[in-house]
């Protein structure tokens, strides 16, 4: 990262940091859902922008995550914060068992499974699978976190929990991008190809990409569950997978800035037009098309390594 | 039997107009190698194009319902295909040359525009179709109950893919297309206009959908305007699973799962019926990629 993008990070580090002091509980809630918008899209970034794999069932995964949350926590009274794990490793599992069959097909047709894979997982919740899920319904009562004795109920103690994840996540992300594995995913989704015949298991880092980002959603899903203490089928529709998507993709696949700024975008800028809530989707759809013909590279694009 | 035979005309009709949608995936993807992803809301805007000219016209009143019935397919076919075409040179055609996934996301994003702006102009609820446009006639077959607006979607959407078919595989103007899809570049050095031929498959798939559309509002009575992506998606698992490009294959695959949905419905759990469809396509592209009466192996499926 350069200088100039160094300052402006820290900048922008700075002043969240500090925004719960100045604004109202409304305005900290849609921070709140920014931050939770930018972490699923940094862990679909990984799968999507990193190694280049369509992945448009990504709400699939999330849910998992929050179901697994809130099963433990309202059926065994498990601590919530205590099932992230667990949530992450129900979500990536389940995304290994999905992909190892299908990780090989070209683009659109992955692209194709994993909506079919959202729907599914959605159409068994609907229907109460195993009788868990609450139907249509969903769980409600999911209990606040507590972190070293305090209770979590405030949008603003949110926020620090939220944005505390998302500075982790980055962090982390980005020592993965920079590592052996991020590179041979990066070489992946340049060329297939010339990647296997350099000897880079195509497949093996594929799948986990691919598990490590749905293990990741998979947790964030336990901070949506415990933020609503309500969770139904319709918090993960296929539209929310469509979002995420657009949020990569508009701003620069393979490029964690790029997604963060997106998430604010895509997240935010539609709560401050709120009388034309109506035309959200509809000024999306009409920037995607746009942007794929003047900018397809996404607002920030993914840079190599120099 | 007799629940399993009513199931069954049940699943054909409504594969029947998976069938007709299911065309348009196929001949796009033939020739441009690209699911079309708006597809589904070209589909839409038949069913919603049909019910405004089914009122403000009153055409069924005027000249009596088959005649009315006809113009009315014609006009929505035509409405639909000129909405097609706009939709190639608006989303698909400044993309040519990008990679695979620009002109994916630039469908997404031409699919959720249309979807919304239906919505916009129509409200977000369902609408409905006036119920007295049909005369009220029911065969009896053998005990079997069949109302005339199932025989007849079965009778068009039949007629429809014959007639394809015969244009697709007789002309000349159909043998460009088949060229086409096998070889753009070889087509071109042959001289056919390939431009000409990618804008008349958007004409012809989209005016089929179309028609699909307002099977849908006459045979179900409403419609929504998120419908377009329910349809849409069955009606790809449809193209897939006759063998995605191949015409014949598509009619196949259409019929086949509106059957396979009808009798899984009865005979499983209605509840489970959309994720019927979905397993079905995730099994087809597992199993056997090129699916059912696909020859060609597509490249690296």
């Amino acid at each position: 990262m350069n200088r100039a993008g160094l300052a402006v990070a820290g900048l922008s580090a700075a002043l969240l940091s500090v925004a719960p002091l100045f604004l109202d509980a409304y305005q900290v809630d849609v921070l709140n859902s920014i931050g939770l918008y930018a972490l699923l899209a940094l862990s679909l970034n990984l799968i999507l922008g990193e190694a280049g794999l369509f992945n448009m069932g990504h709400a699939a995964f999330y849910a998992m995550g929050a179901y697994t949350a809130a099963i433990l926590n309202t059926r065994y009274q498990v601590p919530i914060l205590w099932t992230l794990p667990l949530s992450g490793a129900v979500a990536g599992v389940f995304a290994l068992l999905v992909a190892r069959p299908v990780i090989h097909l070209r683009g659109d047709y992955l692209m194709i499974v994993t909506i079919g894979v959202g729907e599914i997982i959605r159409i068994a919740l609907i229907n109460d699978v195993f009788g868990i899920t609450g139907g249509a319904n969903g769980i409600f009562g999911i209990s606040r976190p507590k972190l070293f004795g305090l209770t979590i109920r405030q949008p603003q103690e949110f926020f620090y929990l939220i944005w505390g994840c998302v500075a982790l996540t980055i962090f982390l992300f980005l020592r993965l991008k920079r590592s052996r594995f991020g590179r041979a995913l990066n070489y992946l989704r340049e060329d297939e190809v010339a990647a296997e015949g350099n000897g880079i298991d195509t497949d093996y880092y594929k799948l986990a990409a691919f598990g490590l980002g749905a293990a990741w959603a998979g947790m964030v899903g336990t901070l949506f569950a415990t933020k609503m203490t309500i969770i139904s089928p319709e918090s993960f529709s296929f539209w929310e997978s469509v979002v995420l998507f657009m949020i990569v993709i508009l701003g620069g696949a393979g490029n964690i800035a790029g997604v963060l700024l997106a998430s604010f975008l895509v997240v935010g800028l539609p709560e401050l037009f709120r009388e034309f809530a109506g035309a959200r989707m509809l000024v999306f759809g009409l920037v995607m098309m746009v942007m794929m013909v003047f900018r397809s590279q996404g607002l920030l694009p993914a840079q190599g390594r120099s | 039997m007799e629940e399993f035979l009513q199931q069954l005309t049940n699943g054909l009709a409504v594969g029947g107009i998976y069938a007709l949608i299911a065309l348009g995936y196929t001949m796009v993807y033939g020739v441009l190698k690209l699911i079309n992803f708006a597809h589904g809301d070209l589909f839409t805007y038949g069913a919603y194009l049909g019910l405004t000219l089914l009122t403000s016209l009153a055409l069924t009143d005027r000249v009596g319902f088959a005649l009315g019935l006809l113009i009315l397919v014609l006009m929505v076919m035509g409405l639909v295909a000129v909405l097609g075409a706009v939709l190639e040179r608006a989303a698909y055609r400044p993309l040519r040359k990008s990679p695979r996934l620009s002109a994916v996301v630039s469908a997404l994003g031409a699919s959720i525009f249309l979807q919304n702006t239906l919505m916009l102009i129509y409200g977000a609820r369902f609408q409905v179709y006036p119920d007295d446009i049909l005369p009220a006639v029911t065969f009896d077959l053998f005990g079997l109950y069949l109302p005339l607006m199932r025989v007849l979607i079965v009778l068009a959407s039949v007629l429809m893919m014959v007639a394809l078919y015969l244009f697709i595989q007789k002309t000349r103007i159909g043998t460009a297309i088949r060229a086409a899809a096998i070889d753009q570049d070889a087509a071109r050095l042959m001289g056919i206009d390939v431009d000409r031929v990618i804008l008349l498959v958007f004409l012809l798939g989209p005016a089929l959908g179309g028609v699909a559309g307002l099977m849908v509002g006459l045979y179900y009575g409403q419609i929504n305007f998120t419908m377009g992506w329910v349809y849409g998606m069955k009606a790809f698992t449809a193209a897939i699973l006759g063998g995605i490009g191949n015409i014949p294959g598509a009619m196949v695959g259409g019929l086949l799962l509106g059957v396979i949905e009808a009798l899984g419905a009865a005979y499983i759990s209605i509840a489970w019926k959309d994720a019927i469809a979905f397993c079905v396509l995730i099994s087809i592209l597992i199993v056997r990629p090129t699916g059912l009466l696909g020859e060609r192996v597509a490249d690296k499926i």
